[in-house]
């Protein structure tokens, strides 16, 4: 009975809607970015190409920085995550073209190939991650210690698994998994915004029952169906938005020749929905009910907040340490399968700095150093902020140099604002 | 009667200090027993022993009359012993119920935390505990230490203490906050919890209490029932660590 609820007066819309206002400025300021570089390029930042390019080149960075949100929440830091990238692209690599082709004898391109390969690196990456929170939980070595160690090791792991070569072309399944050569197409791409949509929808309203259920206050109606509004609308849009980036002639014309038939006279398809950014979603979904709706995530805020009263809560803080690292490097291999199958092959270097993007991508989205706070949603946001900041620049024709500075000072200004904020604001530190 | 808690002969030292020095004590149902003596004192560190935060070098525990192994928190809490810490062992950025609730919160049928019927059931026993608290969504960090205290002993009312340990209870409240923790204990008291009642405030504990140990330097002084024993001689038990030299 979701009328017989209370509904209280509150000062303003923001208030009303329940929507963090933070999370409105990170909102905001990503989309003056856009539109800044749009006018700069003169309309080619905001096109469904770029959209589509910007979505698939943040996928690897913001996968990782779901996790690192958990790492920093616990007041722990990982420096590794680049490297560990790198070591589970190798191992991968190396399963898809010599374990699988020519161990078990499966011959290349192989049905099989590609889940053995990825299942063989989420076990390294959670295995690894493990081990880190291993010796930071129970060997208490610090996280920034062991993890600085962890970049030099598993940069050069990785070195030593491929001998320091480049590996590919990887199996031709597994590429689906990068972008541009995997993507829902024009109709499922709908029937997944559909279903999102109508998921999304379903959600605020099954959270307003169960506030009312309990004689909770609530919303205004009028709120909650802005909201679903708001939300549905821009999950529709943005598929409409990657649908209508459509997928060059020539290109077309290789696929319908790699299947052996001709294509027909003024055939055009749409890109649609990439397979990559559907995991990151996936992550994003499976990350934001760990950390909400499930025990893990509780303790894992808790102990942020006062290890201590974690402790004596009877909270296994060791083991819960060992368990966030394990979630960092599962994530990590799952970036190296978007990562490696993006290029196409793996290479030596693939995540070098990744560790810092990711950093910054959690702090810029909200999380605090200090522990006990962020959202996996900011992060995500904040890896869309670089990665637009980057990309747009370079566009504009800034060299990698300069790009890196304005980069630098971005980060340092973001987390200036955030502090003057939260003063301003007296939320939590 | 078996006592709640007895315990034997405990030691504990941090490198050279004998934090706890051969200390034995026991604790009945529906008794509050204070622990008095200065900063220091080794009051803190013996019931954190009792609740699992230190484990001892030496000496036994036996609840209900049975040996116990209390090596952790969690240990201590299947034994149904809840602490209300002196440094409120609340975590700042959660809300009351997730740290009424923290290491045992209520699931639904997928195993999902159920946050809804959390808030309702901190409502609950907030409206019986405090009634007047109403910032049940803001996290704790904005609560004042009344509030806060509310908290921690809801949790343990919440959970069916058997042993309560109160670790300066009173010492961040004001008078009204005070009263109503001191009504509190007489309640539990009457429900059957023995309580374990840290302070360094003398009035108090002999408002409190029914037995009163004195603890200095690590030792034991000496435990008095309260109304065989004055105020003056309690001060004296604290500052000189000598039991009262009786008359006849």
């Amino acid at each position: 009975m979701a009328d017989a609820a209370i509904e209280v007066p509150r000062r303003n819309l923001f208030a009303i809607l329940e929507i963090d206002t933070r999370l409105l400025g990170m909102i905001g300021a990503f989309a003056v970015l856009c539109f800044g570089f749009d006018l700069i390029t003169d309309g080619r930042f905001l096109t469904p190409r770029n959209i589509f390019n910007l979505t698939i080149q943040t996928v690897s960075v913001a996968i990782m920085a779901t996790g690192m949100v958990f790492i920093i929440v616990t007041r722990h830091i990982d420096l590794s995550v680049g490297s560990l990238l790198a070591t589970c692209s190798a191992v991968m690599a190396m399963v898809q073209t010599v374990v699988t082709p020519e161990w078990l004898g499966l011959g290349l391109n192989h049905p099989l190939t590609a889940p053995i390969a990825i299942l063989v690196g989420l076990a390294t990456g959670t295995l690894i991650g493990a081990f880190h929170g291993w010796l930071v939980g129970y060997l208490t070595i610090p996280a920034f210690i062991v993890t600085l160690g962890g970049l030099l090791v598993w940069r050069n792991v990785g070195w030593n698994l491929t001998d320091g070569q480049t590996i590919g072309p990887l199996d031709s399944n597994f590429l689906v998994f990068g972008g541009t050569n995997g993507t829902l197409g024009a109709d499922w791409s709908w029937i997944v915004g559909i279903i999102g949509a109508v998921a999304a929808v379903a959600l605020i309203w099954t959270a307003r029952r169960a506030k009312a259920g309990h004689g909770f206050a609530v919303k205004p109606i009028w709120a909650e169906i802005l909201l679903s509004a708001i939300t549905a609308g821009a999950i529709l849009g943005f598929i409409a938005i990657l649908n209508a980036y459509e997928i060059p002639q020539r290109r077309l014309a290789r696929m319908f020749e790699a299947r052996g038939e001709v294509m027909p006279e003024g055939f055009t398809a749409a890109y649609g929905l990439p397979i990559s950014v559907l995991i990151l979603v996936l992550v994003a979904i499976v990350m934001t009910i760990i950390a909400r709706r499930t025990r893990l995530g509780r303790y894992i805020f808790a102990t942020g907040g006062n290890p201590d009263a974690a402790e004596l809560s009877g909270i296994n803080t060791r083991m819960l340490t060992v368990k966030v690292f394990a979630i960092m490097g599962a994530l990590c291999a799952l970036s190296a399968v978007v990562a490696s199958a993006r290029l196409t092959n793996h290479t030596n270097d693939i995540g070098t700095l990744d560790e810092l993007r990711v950093i910054a991508a959690a702090v810029i989205g909200g999380t605090a150093l200090s522990g006990g706070l962020g959202t996996i949603h900011g992060a995500i946001l904040g890896a869309l902020i670089m990665q637009s900041l980057q990309s747009g620049m370079a566009m504009v024709g800034v060299d990698a140099p300069q790009q890196n500075i304005v980069v630098g000072f971005v980060l340092v200004l973001a987390v200036l604002i955030d502090i003057l904020y939260r003063r301003r604001t007296g939320a939590l530190t | 009667m078996t006592p709640l808690v007895e315990m034997r002969d405990i030691h504990l030292s941090f490198g050279g200090v004998k934090a706890v020095d051969g200390v034995s004590l026991d604790l009945y149902p529906g008794e509050v027993v204070g622990l008095l003596g200065h900063n220091g004192a080794g009051k803190s560190t013996l019931i954190k022993i009792l609740s699992g935060a230190y484990s001892r070098d030496s000496g036994e525990i036996l609840i209900d009359g049975k040996p116990a192994t209390i090596d952790n928190p969690r240990d201590a809490r299947r034994y149904n012993i809840e602490t209300i810490y002196q440094t409120l062992a609340l975590a700042d950025n959660l809300d009351a119920a997730s740290n009424l609730f923290l290491g045992r919160e209520l699931t639904n049928w997928l195993g999902f935390v159920d946050e809804a019927k959390m808030e309702a059931e901190t409502r609950t026993i907030m409206g019986r505990l405090n009634p007047n608290f109403k910032k049940f969504s803001a996290p704790v960090k904005a609560l004042s230490g009344g509030q806060r205290q509310s908290v921690a002993i809801a949790r343990a009312v919440y959970f069916n203490a058997r042993i309560l340990i109160m670790d300066e209870p009173t010492a961040a409240l004001g008078v009204q906050e005070t009263k109503m923790v001191a009504e509190l204990i007489e309640e539990l008291k009457r429900q059957g919890l023995g309580i374990f009642l840290i302070s360094h405030d003398v009035h108090d504990v002999m408002d409190l209490c029914d037995r009163i140990t004195v603890m200095k330097n690590g030792q034991l002084v000496g435990t008095e029932t309260v109304g065989e024993i004055t105020e003056d001689e309690i001060l004296g038990m604290i500052i000189l660590g000598k039991r009262p030299e009786r008359a006849a």
